[in-house]
């Protein structure tokens, strides 16, 4: 490789040398100043836009900041059950569309047409629709289910209607495994059932995860509907305490606020994962 | 059951035990893609420690005829037998259970070496080795370790144990492939144009550890476009063209003064293998190589 005779390798040891023409160095600083004032410029306008708004509500009166002191607590202690609700239902979404996916690939026909039925039926009608039918209407089929707690049919409502939209997500990227993997897997003598398990799901699921990522900041969203059901999260606290003491611009915008906060946060965490699988996909 | 169709040019190889009955035979094997009739009626024996070559151009039917051998492509008509066990071609009842698992037993015995090596990408390569043998075979964990470990030293990549596929060159991933293939400890091996998708500095170190397999009497069936090789170690080299054998005969036959004008035409684009050579007065130049350097030259 360093073979000191080619002309290659002393513009190489120049460069190590630092002996470079300066007009590099001067681009490289200037791309730096550029990026750091563009950045610069980013927080700034963002300070002042929400610096102002806030600043008009506070200056106007429109902001009662005992009212807020007094019940603040309460209202953000919906967060734990807001992020409690998102974190389980993501996960049983996960396993809805896991067999959904399966399901919608299978060459069972009963299967394929279960599989097809439950996401059109999910995907065809709103979700709150489907929430209040498992909160009001079940109860009315079923009469046990009206003793189920309201957190748990919340968490259902909402994995049952995420796991339709997922299984689009996992069915693609179980598609997306080449042919020649589970021709491997095969002519290794595996079962069908094997290979799925063995080689072809645990490649599927790091395809997915970013798009998990994705439907989980989605998620956080909306388990806000199921304050509808009386789920005590984030916003049910919020509207109880503004509703009842005409004070609702404040609950409101506390609520919208730490969502805001939230899906940030979560975003952050979501590019800082890819970008250490998009590492590791580098190594394997 | 049909009595078996024999292949007129089978006969026991250099290295086949005396009185030892053929380990593969493929019988009268059809197969249409659709109403593409591709192969038309192959038949081919292959002795216990033989090599055998298929060659071919492209669209030739010398793959399909290969995966037809493991049911990765199910032959429309015909019977495939490994290691004694025999399996009709039974396309309309080809998910049936009982079929699967005849070609399950059948895959297990002939392990499949591809072309563009398939490497399980989320396992490590020693991970890569025992996963058939584990699952398929039921073999406790430790002995598939110590199987693997013993393959993984013969294609020279003991180092590489415990890295992930995709740190590998491409030769080094095809020479884990063999050593996942041999870690099944398989009856007969298939090579599927194992250095076709090869950068052409690293074919040298694949084709040098199928030669040592040959050499040392593993069965294997091998379709390549390594003229060099097919002579070195075949046994036999089938020339095959639009889904039929038109010639068939040890390699020194076929490679160096085939008779069929097909057989000339498609070797004539190959400079290692003219179609008309003189007979051979001395030793050619890869011997010459071989005793000047001790190893064959590399391609």
């Amino acid at each position: 490789m360093t073979d000191s005779s080619s002309p290659g390798a002393a513009t190489l040891r120049q460069a190590e040398a630092g002996g470079l023409d300066p007009i590099v160095d001067q681009i490289r600083k200037a791309r730096v100043a550029e990026r750091r004032r563009f950045r610069l410029i980013f927080v700034v306008t963002w300070t002042i836009v929400i610096g102002v708004v806030v600043g008009a509500l506070f200056a106007a009166g429109k902001i009662d900041v005992g009212f807020l002191a007094k019940w603040y607590e309460y209202i953000l202690g919906g967060v734990y059950i807001t992020i409690l609700v998102s974190v389980a239902s993501i996960a049983v979404a996960v396993v809805f569309a896991l067999f959904g996916a399966l399901g919608r690939l299978s060459s069972v026909a009963p299967v394929y047409a279960l599989a097809t039925l439950y996401v059109s039926l999910v995907r065809g009608t709103p979700l709150i629709v489907q929430i209040l039918f498992i909160y009001l209407a079940l109860p009315q089929l079923i009469p046990a289910t009206a003793s189920i707690p309201v957190l748990l049919l919340g968490i259902f409502a909402l994995a049952f209607n995420y796991g339709a939209y997922m299984t689009e997500i996992f069915r693609a990227g179980i598609q997306a495994i080449p042919r020649g993997q589970i021709e491997a897997a095969g002519a290794l003598g595996m079962t069908g059932p094997q290979t799925m398990r063995r080689v072809i799901l645990p490649q599927a699921i790091r395809i997915v995860i970013p798009a998990i990522g994705n439907d989980f900041i989605a998620m956080i969203k909306d388990s806000a509907l199921v304050s509808i059901i009386t789920v005590q999260e984030l916003l049910w606290r919020a509207q109880r305490v503004g509703q009842s003491n005409f004070r609702s611009l404040e609950t409101l915008l506390v609520a919208a606020l730490v969502y805001w906060v939230l899906t940030i946060a979560f975003s952050i965490v979501q590019e800082r994962l890819e970008k250490r699988m998009a590492e590791s996909d580098r190594r394997i | 059951m049909t009595s078996p169709i024999h292949d007129p040019y089978a006969k026991p190889g250099a290295l086949t035990p005396a009185g030892a009955e053929p380990i593969v035979r493929l019988e009268a094997i059809e197969k249409y893609f659709g109403t593409n009739h591709v192969l038309r009626g192959c038949t081919l024996e292959v002795y216990p420690r033989e090599t055998i070559c298929l060659i071919g151009r492209s669209g030739s039917g010398k793959s399909t005829l290969l995966r037809c051998t493991n049911f990765l492509e199910e032959p429309t008509v015909g019977t495939v037998e490994v290691d004694g066990l025999r399996v009709e071609a039974d396309p309309l009842h080809a998910r049936s259970t009982d079929h699967r698992e005849k070609i399950r037993q059948i895959r297990q015995r002939a392990q499949m070496v591809f072309q563009e090596f398939n490497l399980f990408p989320h396992m490590k390569v020693i991970d890569n080795l025992i996963e058939g043998p584990i699952r398929v075979k039921g073999i406790a964990r430790d002995q598939a370790v110590a199987t693997a470990e013993k393959y993984l030293a013969k294609v020279g990549l003991s180092e590489k144990r415990d890295e992930y596929p995709a740190r590998l060159s491409g030769g080094q991933k095809q020479r884990v492939a063999i050593a996942r293939a041999l870690t099944m400890e398989p009856r007969v091996l298939l090579f599927d144009e194992p250095t076709s998708a090869l950068d052409p500095t690293l074919v040298g170190e694949v084709i040098t550890v199928m030669e040592e397999l040959a050499h040392e009497g593993a069965t294997m069936i091998v379709v390549t476009h390594e003229m060099q090789f097919a002579r070195e170690s075949a046994d036999r080299v089938y020339f095959i063209e639009e889904g039929t054998f038109v010639e068939v005969g040890p390699p020194e036959q076929v490679l160096d003064s085939p008779r069929d004008e097909r057989t000339q035409r498609f070797l004539s684009r190959f400079l290692v293998a003219p179609a008309t050579k003189p007979a051979p007065t001395g030793p050619s130049a890869d011997e010459l190589f071989r005793e000047q350097t001790g190893h064959l030259p590399l391609h």
